[in-house]
């Protein structure tokens, strides 16, 4: 993974997970890699991956059972609300782009629905 | 776990290192920076108990690092040091009499990982092969300080992923790496802080990640704003 160097490392190694457990492609449950594999998988700092897990608890997006390891959430409500708040935030960002090339809301809500 | 305090190297009329007081903890895998001359090599031998400063001192767990400490300290110079004669296994056997700590197991596994086959002669081998036997003959030993001086040079962009791998590897939270390098941008997210010198003088000492976060700049830029005047 290319990271962008000017910002924290474990935010965007967070983010990564964070689209894996949106999308699906790590289940509510599901055993997450342990702390040196998470460093060795993505080329970071151990202390880095340790941060990331540290967050994507605090954020209620994973949780660790000790001595077993840390797997995903089973709050699937919590997985639905981080979900929407993706979209959301690509939405805002989307009307950003078209508000800079002077499209109105209204115009881009009628492009979006004849889009194919 | 090592602390350089008011620690300075004459050379004739050159002042190599200039006072330098830092604390370098266990836990961290640490990017030492500075352009040529700045003092990083000069500073790794002291730590290694190579050569002795002309002033200061560097203690390793508290004491003033020697012959004892260096069995704890693994460190890996700029300079070739294997007879030409060796091959990649002899040198393994060389290290083996030398260090206690050091793992023929763990020596093999190195040089897998780095595609160097025991049978090959030293003299015969690539600069960037060098480079890979230097850092898996250094990695092999179980120390609790690492010092690698410059394990990026000569070495190309496939191989680097591997001698991150390893550093990854061995870089635990009873153990100490420091890694000097020009090629800032190959430590960005292996090392966890950044020791910048400046003409031999301590200029930082600074976690990166919370740079990052407080001042949106990663290290090479932090790298340049430090050092863009001197350099041009």
């Amino acid at each position: 993974m290319q990271f962008d160097s000017t910002r924290p490392i474990w935010l965007q190694v967070m983010r990564e997970l964070e689209i894996s457990i949106v999308t699906g492609e790590r289940g509510p449950g599901e055993k997450l890699p342990g702390g040196r594999d998470l460093a060795l998988a993505y080329s970071i700092n151990p202390n880095t991956a340790v941060r990331v897990y540290q967050e994507l608890e605090r954020a209620g997006l994973c949780e660790t059972r000790r001595g077993l390891g840390t797997f995903v959430t089973s709050d699937t409500q919590r997985i639905t609300a981080l979900r929407s708040e993706f979209a959301h935030q690509t939405v805002h960002d989307f009307l950003q782009q078209l508000q800079r090339l002077g499209v109105t809301r209204e115009q881009a809500a009628q492009m979006i629905l004849k889009e194919e | 776990m090592l602390e350089s305090r008011e620690v300075t190297k004459v050379f004739g009329a050159k002042t190599a290192v200039d006072h330098v007081t830092m604390k370098l903890e266990k836990g961290h895998v640490y990017a030492m920076l500075g352009p040529n001359g700045s003092g990083k090599t000069t500073w790794m031998k002291m730590a290694a108990g190579l050569i002795k400063p002309t002033s200061g001192e560097v203690l390793y767990q508290g004491q003033p690092v020697s012959i004892a400490s260096r069995n704890e300290v693994a460190y890996m110079s700029t300079e070739p040091y294997f007879y030409t004669w060796m091959t990649v296994r002899d040198v393994g056997k060389y290290y083996q009499d030398f260090f206690a700590d050091f793992s023929m197991d763990r020596y093999q596994a190195l040089l897998r990982r780095m595609d160097l086959t025991e049978e090959l002669k030293t003299k015969a081998l690539s600069s960037g092969m060098m480079a890979k036997l230097k850092i898996a003959v250094t990695m092999a030993r179980d120390a609790r300080v690492y010092m690698l001086d410059e394990p990026f040079n000569g070495i190309d962009l496939l191989a680097r992923d591997e001698i991150r791998a390893a550093v990854l590897e061995y870089a635990t939270s009873d153990k100490l790496l420091l890694l000097s390098s020009h090629l800032v941008e190959e430590m960005e997210a292996i090392a966890d802080r950044a020791v910048f010198l400046l003409e031999g003088r301590l200029v930082e000492n600074v976690d990166l990640e919370t740079m990052r976060m407080e001042r949106g700049i990663s290290m090479a830029d932090r790298y340049r704003q430090i050092y863009g005047h001197t350099e041009g």
